[in-house]
């Protein structure tokens, strides 16, 4: 930090004042009776005062002062105070409400200025200050300094965040305004509106630079937004003509540019011209390189719009005859296509024709057939066929006969010869071989064998089988008459 | 969509022209079926005619915002 550079702008050099002093100082009357305690007049306070107030202000006529500012105060009366600084100095500074309001810039703590006034005095407290009537930043640089830092800190708040910009309507019904109602701005605007679209416009007058700048294009921000109905527009454009930094400086306000994130109406910035960038263009919706431009992005162009509608209009009513057109050419070709009913009977006709004419063929065909396959199967049925077999089957009946006659006689044979020699065998096992050898069997009346003696009582008759016949006997009491010497007398022979 | 699509009237100008256009797109498709087309014709008529009428809505009326004591309100502009 330099030391303030301060030089007299007025000619007076202060040999030119010491006469003046050195007039106050030796010249002034004694008012007082009472023996001087030295030759030096006596002055009141008030005296001294006003002549060290009127040598600064003759001295030091008018100047011009760097320095840092300190802590800034404006007060109620709208006159500001604040101290002008560098390393080893401090200045008290005031600027009179009027100066305060020309003001293109915010003064604020650290920032390096220069400032423009006079010296003078403040008898009351036995101090001087500057007076400036002019004030302004010392260089840009100082100015984007401050611009960046706020900038940063607003930026770390989401203020400038893609995701809040809101669309700007396509085509907003009112348009509302913030800027000065004088100048060109207004009507670059108003112009530009009326050649594209002509809307209702409601402007909200600010002023756009000085101190009161800010807070006028903040509160007319905020008020749009608290409006509802006709008065409420559906997109801002907040403008500005081309200008210094300085110029521009409220627009980089952080009231204004709080005010133009939190607008729930899209808003168009259009601040100075399309080099200059100030913060509310971050916050804004949309950044318009000019007012101009601005106008340009909040209407669209209403010739061009009732073209494109006029075009989608015939676009509309063509589409809808070729429709038509394009399915009555196709009913045409689909309906040439169509066969004639005599067309796709006339087929089937003649396949029938065909085969009603094929049918009578085929039957006879068929009946010849089935003939002469008859005639091939009844030359084969003869009488020799049945005969033949019959014979074969005579003959081998008559030979089966053979040979069961034969078999039979065969057995016959067997049989009697096996019966003769049974029969021999019995002849010499029966009562008769018995009888033979001179043995009689004895038969009661009734046939029956008399096997035991006791079973005989005198008169009964029996009769006696011999070998060669059978005799009647009685059995009697006595001696019968003797016929041979062995008397018959039965035993148990069998 | 005809059926279920919202009144013309209640749409902005943009919505109108972008319904517009697609179904002048679509009919120029040409794969719409008959009577679907007719209906959308209709649907694009009126939204034809609300365009028009947004459109032939075009006057420029500058007002002022003035803060008096009963509330904001808004008379001609005084254009320096």
């Amino acid at each position: 930090m330099q030391t303030p550079i301060v030089w007299p702008v007025a000619s007076r050099f202060p040999g030119d004042t010491g006469e003046e002093i050195s007039s106050l100082l030796y010249t002034a009357p004694m008012a007082d009776s009472a023996p001087p305690a030295s030759n030096l007049p006596e002055l009141s306070v008030s005296e001294i005062s006003q002549a060290v107030k009127r040598t600064m202000e003759t001295t030091f006529d008018r100047v011009r002062v760097r320095g840092e500012l300190g802590r800034v105060t404006v007060a109620k009366s709208g006159h500001m105070y604040a101290d002008l600084k560098d390393e080893n100095a401090s200045l008290s500074l005031v600027m009179w409400k009027g100066a305060v309001g020309q003001l293109r810039f915010r003064p604020e703590e650290g920032l390096e200025v220069i400032a423009e006034g006079k010296l003078s005095t403040f008898p009351g407290k036995s101090s001087y200050q500057l007076i400036a009537d002019r004030l302004e930043p010392a260089g840009v640089g100082a100015l984007l300094a401050q611009l960046e830092k706020l900038k940063q800190k607003l930026a770390a708040e989401g203020l400038f965040a893609a995701a809040r910009k809101k669309p700007i309507p396509f085509l907003p019904d009112t348009i509302g305004v913030v800027t000065s109602p004088t100048g060109a701005v207004i009507r670059d605007i108003l112009h530009r509106l009326g050649e594209r679209f002509p809307r209702r416009v409601l402007l909200w007058p600010v002023l756009v630079q000085g101190e009161q700048a800010a807070g006028q294009v903040a509160a007319a921000i905020r008020g749009f937004n608290s409006f509802e109905g006709s008065l409420r527009p559906d997109v801002i454009i907040v403008a500005r003509g081309g200008g210094s930094i300085e110029d521009l400086w409220a627009f980089n306000e952080e009231i204004v540019v709080r005010a133009a994130a939190e607008s729930a109406i899209p808003l168009i910035s259009a601040v100075g011209h399309e080099t200059d960038t100030t913060l509310i263009d971050f916050a804004s919706d949309l950044r318009a390189p000019t007012p101009t431009g601005a106008a340009e992005k909040a209407v669209p162009v209403r010739a061009q719009l009732i073209e494109q509608v006029e075009s989608f209009g015939g676009r509309l009513s063509g589409g809808l005859l070729r429709g038509m057109e394009r399915r009555r050419t196709e009913l045409r070709a689909t309906s040439a296509r169509l066969p004639r009913p005599e067309a796709l009977l006339a087929f089937a006709q003649q396949r029938f024709d065909r085969a009603a004419e094929r049918l009578g063929f085929a039957l006879q065909a068929n009946t010849r057939a089935a003939a002469a396959r008859f005639d091939r199967i009844g030359v084969r049925l003869r009488a020799e066929t049945l005969t033949q077999a019959m014979a074969r089957r005579a003959e081998r009946l008559g030979e089966l006969d053979k040979r069961l006659i034969a078999a039979v006689n065969r057995g016959l044979a067997d049989d009697t010869r096996r019966l003769r020699q049974t029969g021999r065998l019995l002849e010499t096992l029966s009562h008769r071989s018995v009888l033979a050898r001179g043995f009689a069997l004895v038969t009661d009346e009734a046939g029956g064998v008399v096997r035991s003696a006791g079973a005989l009582s005198t008169g009964d008759a029996v009769k006696l089988t011999f070998a060669d016949g059978a005799a009647p006997a009685v059995i009697g009491g006595g001696e019968g008459r003797k016929k041979g010497k062995a008397a018959p007398v039965q035993g148990s022979l069998f | 969509m005809s059926r279920e699509a919202p009144d013309p009237a209640t749409l902005s100008f943009e919505q109108a022209l972008g319904e517009l256009e697609k179904i002048v797109a679509q009919m120029e498709r040409g794969d719409v079926a008959l009577e679907d087309s007719i209906a959308l014709y209709q649907r694009g008529a009126a939204l034809k005619a609300h365009c028009e009428a947004k459109l032939k809505d075009a006057q420029l009326k500058v007002e002022q915002i003035v803060l008096g004591p009963e509330g904001p309100r808004a008379e001609p502009a005084k254009i320096g």
